[in-house]
């Protein structure tokens, strides 16, 4: 019996998503396109949350989603109705987007045509955190049902996102959510995330989390701007 | 549960790691697995045989090292380990410290050829 030899190897197990992912990155900043993830658990409010924002921007900016569901296409007919551009993907019993699907779905579509693109993730607060989609901002839904808890039961999701966004607000008091409490879990886990309280029923904190949106965006093409030209100079 | 994925990819690259290096049996392979990086350990341990079915990796060892998170603090200018995911807070002067500089690890490190 021969005796095992040991290879030293140094391989990211997700080199191939990343890759993609700096790949879609990299064409998203080209195409001058500001593209945004949300992930939450299921049943969140992200569709709604979602279709409300591109109501709200889509007369000042072009905007698009592609939305990620196990099984229907229930949630892009939703978000059709907003009158946006929606392509659907389905994973099947993939239980999160990798930024292959994205590639894929984005197939043909010419990006220098938006200024927006959303990426809705499969409902999933597990899965989802391994995989870098090539977004440019990646928001944590958590509804006010869900419990004030919910960022330190999945800490890794809350901590590699930018934004964490309250939902449902307008039922907060009937549920007895304790903002300060909830306020206080994400803040343990990511201490310097910014955090958006909202309702998409009754419009509550919608037109602040929007024009921040926008802000992003605006410094996003600004720092790419800027990328640009020192590679000129250079 | 994704960990039947990572596992997939972790066969490829050690398939792909053995033919390189003139071939043979993966008897063993080595993790390095951050506390942030989104995967169970249980799991994938769960899932490993699985995945290994029928290729060069079957019957093999998955030997994990855990990667706990360190975090720069910038009030004590120096790194300290955390023992929890849920407080991102300096032990030592109980500062919330959002640099992670460790623990998202997910990568292959070595493997066992016969």
């Amino acid at each position: 019996m021969s005796v095992p030899r040991l290879v030293k190897v140094r391989e990211n197990v997700l080199k191939h998503n990343d890759f993609l992912a700096r790949e879609l990155r990299r064409d998203f900043e080209a195409a001058g396109v500001f593209a945004v993830s949300l992930v939450s658990s299921p049943g969140s409010g992200k569709t709604v949350f979602l279709e409300s924002i591109l109501r709200s921007l889509r007369n000042e900016y072009r905007v698009a989603a592609l939305v990620g569901d196990l099984a229907t296409d229930n949630d892009a007919a939703r978000l059709a109705r907003a009158n946006a551009p929606v392509r659907q993907i389905t994973t099947g019993t993939t239980c999160h987007l990798e930024a292959e699907m994205v590639r894929d779905a984005l197939d043909g579509w010419p990006l220098e045509d938006l200024d927006f693109l959303f990426i809705e993730n499969v409902g999933n607060l597990v899965c989802p955190s391994s995989y870098d989609l090539g977004e440019n901002y990646r928001m944590v839904l958590m509804s006010v049902t869900e419990g004030e808890d919910k960022p330190l039961k999945y800490p890794t999701i809350f901590n590699t996102s930018d934004a964490a966004v309250i939902t449902k607000t307008d039922i907060a008091e009937a549920v007895g959510f304790d903002r300060d409490e909830a306020r206080a879990s994400i803040r343990s886990v990511r201490p310097d995330m910014e955090i958006f309280e909202v309702s998409a029923k009754t419009g509550e904190g919608m037109d602040l989390f929007t024009a921040r949106l926008v802000e992003k965006m605006n410094s996003a093409a600004m720092e790419a701007a800027g990328g640009r030209r020192q590679a000129v100079v250079n | 549960m994704h960990e039947l994925s990572i596992a997939l990819s972790m066969v490829d690259i050690a398939t792909e790691t053995a033919e390189r290096n003139g071939g043979g049996k993966v008897t063993a392979i080595y993790l390095k697995l951050g506390a942030l990086a989104g995967v169970v350990k249980d799991a994938l341990q769960f899932s490993w045989e699985a995945a290994c079915a029928d290729t060069v990796l079957e019957g093999s060892r998955l030997v994990i090292e855990d990667v706990p998170v360190v975090v720069c603090c910038s009030g004590c200018r120096a790194e300290r380990k955390l023992d929890s995911i849920n407080r991102l807070i300096c032990p030592v002067c109980q500062q919330p410290t959002p640099a992670v500089v460790q623990g998202k690890e997910l990568e292959v490190t070595g493997l066992e050829i016969e």
